[in-house]
C-alpha cells in the first residue's frame, strides 16, 4: 500500500483433540443427533459445578511447547459474562489476567516469525440453529476444550498472514494437539489489521474481521480491507473502529457492529475453580514425549531420504500426508518412487473421491508393495498404474491384484527369447532400417514385442535380447 | 403408655439407635413426624412440599434391610428435611422462585445423596429466602415460614424453614445453606443448632449457587451431637466440586465429650460493639462464663477488620450471584414469559417475571460491581479485605482455640419491620458474615431467652477444618444447661 504499512494481528481459536470436555466427562463429536452429548454441566442445570479435565491441560501445554510459548506455573480461570441462547450458563469459562501461557512465536515459513502475545484456554457455546417454526439449540459443543491463540500485531501482509495460519496448522498437527479442520470449525480465525503511515510506530484505528472460513478467505479479506483503508485515509477520513464480515461471494467486508455495542464481559476469577499450579516437572515431560515438528521432519526428509525440496513441502504440508508416505517406504521401495506415487496417483485419487488421506482406501503398506513390486522388475510402471485402479476399485492388495489382472511382467529371458526372434523375423524393414543407423527403428520392434506380449514383457530385457539379435 | 418421650422430640441420634435397636421402627417414626407437619405445619409454613408417600416407601425399605439383617447406615431411619435449594433427582427443586417453576432435577446432590446412602429419610424440601437471598425467609413465592416461638415474628433466613422444622419438631435434623449467616441465624432464632463447616469441607455439588466462593452445605439438629452426626455423614471430598477439601473427614460425634480444661476462649471485643441487643449480650456474657466454669480461660481477642465484613460480603456475594443467576433465562428449563417475541425480549421479561424485588436487587449490585471501571474499586477491592479479615481470624487463632460471639446482634424481629429496608436487613448479618468471609467454621446454640421467651444464640467460631474442637466446646456447653431442650409453645400439646 503506497505510503501506509499493514499492520495484522490474528487470533485463532483451535479445538483440541479430546475425547471429553473441558469442564466435564461428556464426549467430544462432529455431527449427530442435537444435544446428544451434553451432560447436567453443559445444560447449566442448577447446583452443577466444573471440574478441569487435567487432559485439556496436558494437551494445552503441548500446544504451548511447540509453539515456543512460555507456560505459566500459575493460571485460573475467569467468567466472560453475557447473554446469548448457546450459553447454558449465562457465563463462558474463559482466561482473563492469568492466560496458561505467555508469549512464542510462528514460523512464516523464510526464517522469519509472527510474535505470539498469549495462548488461553476457554470453553466452546452451543449452536444456535433457525427455522421458520423457531430457533432451537445444540448443546454438543458447549464445554469443548478451545485455545485462543493471540498473535502480536506485527504481521504486515496478507500472504504473510496466510503463511502465519498455514504453519499453525502445521505445528498444531503435527504435535497432536488439533485436527485445524476448519470445515468442521477446529480452526478458527479473526483477523485485526489497521494501516498506519510508513514510518510511524503507532498503530492505527483497528477493524475486525470475521466470518474467515479458509486461510484464502483471510488472506482475500486482507487484501481488500488494505485496500479500502488505503482508500479512506487517502481521502482524508478515519476509520471507523468496528467488527466487519467478510462476504465472499461480493469479495468484500461490511460493518458488523461498532466498538459502542461492545459488550462490557464483567470478567472476575471463577470462584467455583481453585488456581491452577503447573508443575516444571509436567511441563519438562511432555517437551520430553513432543512429537516431530514440521521443521524436524523437513530435514529429515532431506537427509534421510534425499528427496527435492518441492517433494518436501508437499509431503510435510499436511502431517497426515507425511505419515503416509513413510509408511509407504517402509515397504522397501525407492523413497522418491514413493513420493512420486504419493504426491500424483494418490493426490489425484484423494480429489477424485474427496477423501481425506487418513481415510484413503489403499492402505500405505499396500501400495508400498506394489512399488517394491515395481522396482522388482515384477510389474511394469504402465501395468502398475492399472494395478493401483484396481487396489482402488477392489480393495485387493498389490499381489492379488497384479494377479487378476493378469499383468505380472515377463522378465524370463527364455520365454521373451522366442518372441523377439519371431518379431524380428516378421519385420525386415525396420530392422533394415535399424541396421542402416535408424535409431528410432529399435523403439518400433520394441512396441511392437510389447504388443506381442500385451504389455506383460519387461521393456529392460526386450531391449535388451533386441540388440543381441541386431547386432 | 410409657414414660418414653414422644417418638417427635427425640433427638436423631436416640432415632437412629432405637432404629438400629429394633426398639422403633423407621416407618412408625417418619408416620410420626409426617402427622404432627400435618396437623401443625399450616400455621408456620415451615415446607414448601412434603415427600410424604416417598418417604413412607423409604422408612419401610430402611425396616425391611434391617428385617434382612443388613446394617443400618448411622442416620438409618432418621428423617431430614431439606432446604428447598438442593436437587434430588425426580424431585422438585424451586429455592422459593417462581423463576424454577417446574424444575425436577434429573441428578442428586452430593449432600442428599450422602444422607441417602447413610439411611436418612427425606421428608420434604423447606422454605427459605428466594435463592437464599435474606434474613428472615420473608422473601419466599410461597409467603413468609413464622417463628415456632412467636408467630409474628421471623424465623430468621435464609434457611428458615429448615430452622423452624427442627424447632417445631418437624424433623429432627434438617440441612440448610450458610453463605453469610443463612444457617447461624435462623438457628438462633428459633433455638436449636446450626453448624456452617468450614469452606470446602462439604461437597456443593448439587446446591445451587447463591455466592460460590462463600456457600456452605449447613445442617441444623436439637442438639450438638445431632449436628455433628450429620456432620459426618455429609464432609468428605468430591471430585465433583472443585473447591472442596482432601482432608479426610474425621468421626465427628468421638470426641464430643470431656472437659474444657485447658481450652482458650477468645472474646472478641468487636462483637459486643454497637447495636447489640443488651439482654442479647448479658446472656452470650452469661455463656462465656459458663464455658470458664467448665475449665476453659477466656482471652480478649480483636478482630480489626470486623466493620469492613458487612460492606465486603454484600460486594462479592451480590457480584458472584449476579453471575451464577444468569443460567435463569428461560431457555432451558424453568419459568419462561410467553408469547412471540425476539431473544432479547423473552430474557427480560423471563427474568422480570421470574425473579423476586430482593434478587434482583441483588442482581443489579452485584452486575453493578463488575462493570468495567468500577471493578476495581468494588470486586477487587472487596476480595482485599477479604484477605485482611480471613487474617484476623488466623492471628486470633494463634492466641486462642475457639472464639465465642452472639451470633445475632438481636432476637427474632417482628414479620415485615425490616422487608422495606434492605439496610437495615444486611446489618443484621454483621456479626456471621465475617466467619463466612475467612471460610472458617462456626456454630450457633441456644444460650437463653428473653423474657418474651425469644430464643438467643452464641456463635463459637473455629480455625479451618477446626470443626472437632468446635462441636466439643458447644456440645459441653450445651449439655450443662438446657436451652436446647426448650420447646416452643407451639403445638406442645401434641406428639
Amino acid at each position: 500500500m503506497s505510503g501506509f504499512e499493514t499492520v495484522i494481528g490474528l487470533e485463532v481459536h483451535v479445538q483440541l483433540n479430546l475425547r471429553s470436555k473441558l469442564f466435564s466427562p461428556s464426549p467430544v463429536g462432529f455431527g449427530g443427533e442435537p444435544n446428544s452429548r451434553v451432560s447436567v454441566v453443559e445444560l447449566g442445570l442448577p447446583g452443577v459445578l466444573p471440574v478441569v479435565n487435567e487432559k485439556a491441560i496436558e494437551v494445552a501445554v503441548r500446544a504451548a511447547i511447540a509453539l515456543d510459548a512460555e507456560v505459566q506455573h500459575e493460571t485460573k480461570f475467569d467468567r466472560k459474562n453475557y447473554f446469548y441462547a448457546d450459553l447454558p450458563k449465562g457465563f463462558q469459562t474463559s482466561q482473563f489476567d492469568k492466560p496458561f501461557c505467555r508469549g512464542g512465536r510462528v514460523p512464516l515459513g523464510d526464517g522469519r516469525y509472527g510474535a505470539l502475545n498469549r495462548i488461553h484456554l476457554e470453553e466452546d457455546a452451543g449452536k444456535n440453529m433457525h427455522a421458520d417454526a423457531g430457533s432451537t439449540v445444540d448443546l454438543n459443543r458447549a464445554g469443548v476444550t478451545l485455545c485462543e491463540i493471540v498473535g502480536e500485531p506485527d504481521l504486515h501482509t496478507p500472504e504473510d498472514a496466510a503463511a502465519f495460519l498455514e504453519n499453525l496448522k502445521q505445528i498444531l498437527q503435527y504435535s497432536g494437539v488439533s485436527d485445524c479442520d476448519m470445515e468442521k470449525g477446529s480452526l478458527r480465525c479473526d483477523a485485526n489489521v489497521s494501516l498506519r503511515p510508513q514510518g510511524s510506530t503507532e498503530l492505527g484505528d483497528k477493524v475486525e474481521i470475521k466470518n474467515l472460513n479458509s486461510f484464502k478467505m483471510v488472506q482475500r479479506a486482507l487484501e481488500y480491507e488494505e485496500r479500502r483503508q488505503a482508500a479512506t485515509l487517502s481521502a482524508g477520513g478515519k476509520i471507523v473502529q468496528e467488527t466487519r464480515l467478510w462476504n465472499d461471494e461480493k469479495g468484500e467486508t461490511a460493518s458488523m457492529r461498532s466498538k459502542e455495542d461492545a459488550h462490557d464481559y464483567r470478567y472476575f476469577p471463577e470462584p467455583d475453580l481453585p488456581p491452577l499450579f503447573i508443575e516444571q516437572s509436567f511441563v519438562d515431560e511432555i517437551r520430553r514425549t513432543l512429537p516431530e515438528l514440521p521443521d524436524a521432519r523437513r530435514a529429515r526428509y532431506a537427509s534421510d531420504f534425499g528427496l527435492p525440496e518441492y517433494d518436501i513441502g508437499v509431503l510435510t504440508a499436511d502431517h497426515a500426508l507425511g505419515e503416509y508416505f513413510e509408511a509407504v517406504t517402509a515397504q522397501g521401495g525407492n523413497a522418491k518412487e514413493a513420493a512420486n506415487w504419493v504426491m500424483t496417483e494418490v493426490q489425484r485419487a484423494l480429489n477424485e473421491t474427496h477423501t481425506k488421506i487418513a481415510d484413503f482406501s489403499i492402505a500405505p503398506d499396500r501400495l508400498g508393495e506394489l512399488i517394491a513390486a515395481q522396482g522388482l522388475g515384477k510389474v511394469s510402471r504402465q501395468a502398475a498404474k492399472k494395478v493401483f485402479n484396481h487396489m482402488l476399485e477392489t480393495g485387493d492388495d498389490a499381489a492379488t491384484a497384479i494377479r487378476e489382472l493378469g499383468l505380472e511382467q515377463i522378465s524370463d529371458t527364455g520365454a521373451l527369447e522366442a518372441i523377439v526372434q519371431q518379431v524380428v523375423d516378421a519385420n525386415p524393414k525396420p530392422v533394415e532400417d535399424y541396421r542402416a543407423g535408424k535409431q528410432k527403428a529399435l523403439h518400433a520392434l520394441k512396441g511392437l514385442c510389447m504388443r506381442e506380449t500385451k504389455g506383460k514383457a519387461n521393456p529392460a530385457v526386450v531391449e535388451e535380447l533386441l540388440l543381441k539379435l541386431l547386432g | 403408655m410409657s414414660d418414653a418421650p414422644p417418638i417427635t422430640s427425640r433427638s436423631a441420634t436416640e432415632l437412629a439407635t432405637a432404629i438400629r435397636d429394633g426398639g422403633l421402627r423407621a416407618a412408625e417414626v417418619t408416620d410420626a413426624f409426617l402427622a404432627r407437619i400435618a396437623s401443625h405445619d399450616t400455621g408456620l409454613g415451615s415446607f414448601i412440599e412434603v415427600w410424604g408417600d416417598a418417604a413412607l416407601a423409604e422408612a419401610e425399605a430402611v425396616d425391611a434391610a434391617r428385617a434382612r439383617g443388613d446394617a443400618l447406615g448411622p442416620l438409618g431411619g432418621v428423617p431430614v428435611a431439606i432446604k428447598d435449594n438442593y436437587v434430588r433427582r425426580g424431585f422438585r427443586t424451586g429455592c422459593a422462585s417462581k423463576i424454577l417453576d417446574g424444575f425436577v432435577s434429573p441428578y442428586t446432590s452430593t449432600a442428599v445423596a450422602r444422607l441417602e446412602a447413610a439411611g436418612a429419610i427425606l421428608l420434604g424440601r423447606t422454605n427459605m429466602d428466594e435463592f437464599a437471598m435474606g434474613s428472615s425467609t420473608e422473601h419466599s413465592i410461597h409467603g413468609a415460614t413464622k417463628n415456632p416461638f412467636d408467630p409474628a415474628r421471623t424465623c430468621g433466613g435464609s434457611s428458615g424453614g429448615s430452622a423452624a422444622a427442627v424447632a417445631a419438631r418437624f424433623a429432627p435434623l434438617a440441612l440448610g445453606s450458610d453463605t453469610g449467616g443463612s444457617v447461624r441465624q435462623p438457628a438462633a432464632f428459633c433455638g436449636v443448632s446450626g453448624l456452617k463447616p468450614t469452606y470446602g469441607r462439604i461437597s456443593r455439588f448439587g446446591l445451587v449457587s447463591f455466592a460460590s466462593s462463600l456457600d456452605t452445605v449447613s445442617p441444623f439438629g436439637r442438639t450438638v451431637a445431632d449436628t455433628a452426626l450429620a456432620l459426618a455423614v455429609l464432609a468428605g471430598m468430591d471430585r465433583n466440586d472443585s473447591t472442596s477439601l482432601a482432608d479426610p473427614a474425621e468421626d465427628y460425634t468421638a470426641g464430643l465429650d470431656g472437659s474444657l480444661d485447658g481450652m482458650r476462649v477468645g472474646v472478641p471485643a468487636e462483637y459486643f460493639g454497637d447495636g447489640l441487643d443488651p439482654v442479647v449480650e448479658e446472656h452470650v456474657r452469661a455463656a462465656i462464663a459458663q464455658l470458664s466454669e467448665l475449665g476453659a480461660t477466656t482471652v480478649p481477642i480483636e478482630l480489626p477488620h470486623t466493620r469492613y465484613a458487612v460492606p465486603t460480603y454484600y460486594l462479592i456475594c451480590t457480584s458472584e450471584a449476579s453471575s451464577n443467576l444468569s443460567r435463569y433465562d428461560g431457555v432451558r428449563f424453568g419459568h419462561r414469559a410467553g408469547g412471540d417475541q425476539d431473544l432479547d425480549t423473552m430474557y427480560s421479561r423471563t427474568r422480570a417475571e421470574g425473579f423476586g424485588s430482593e434478587v434482583k436487587l441483588r442482581i443489579l449490585l452485584g452486575t453493578f460491581c463488575l462493570s468495567s471501571g468500577y471493578y476495581d474499586a468494588y470486586y477487587l477491592k472487596a476480595s482485599k479485605v477479604r484477605t485482611l479479615i480471613r487474617e484476623d481470624f488466623e492471628r486470633a487463632f494463634t492466641q486462642c482455640d475457639v472464639l465465642a460471639a452472639p451470633t445475632s446482634p438481636f432476637p427474632a424481629f417482628d414479620l415485615g419491620s425490616k422487608t422495606d429496608d434492605p439496610l437495615a436487613m444486611y446489618l443484621s448479618d454483621v456479626l456471621t458474615v465475617a466467619p463466612s468471609l475467612a471460610g472458617v467454621p462456626a456454630i450457633s446454640v441456644p444460650c437463653g431467652a428473653t423474657t418474651d421467651g425469644l430464643p438467643i444464640g452464641m456463635q463459637l467460631i473455629g480455625p479451618a477444618l477446626g470443626e472437632a474442637k468446635l462441636l466439643h466446646a458447644a456440645h459441653a456447653f450445651e449439655q450443662s444447661t438446657g436451652h436446647h431442650l426448650v420447646e416452643p409453645c407451639f403445638g406442645k400439646a401434641t406428639s
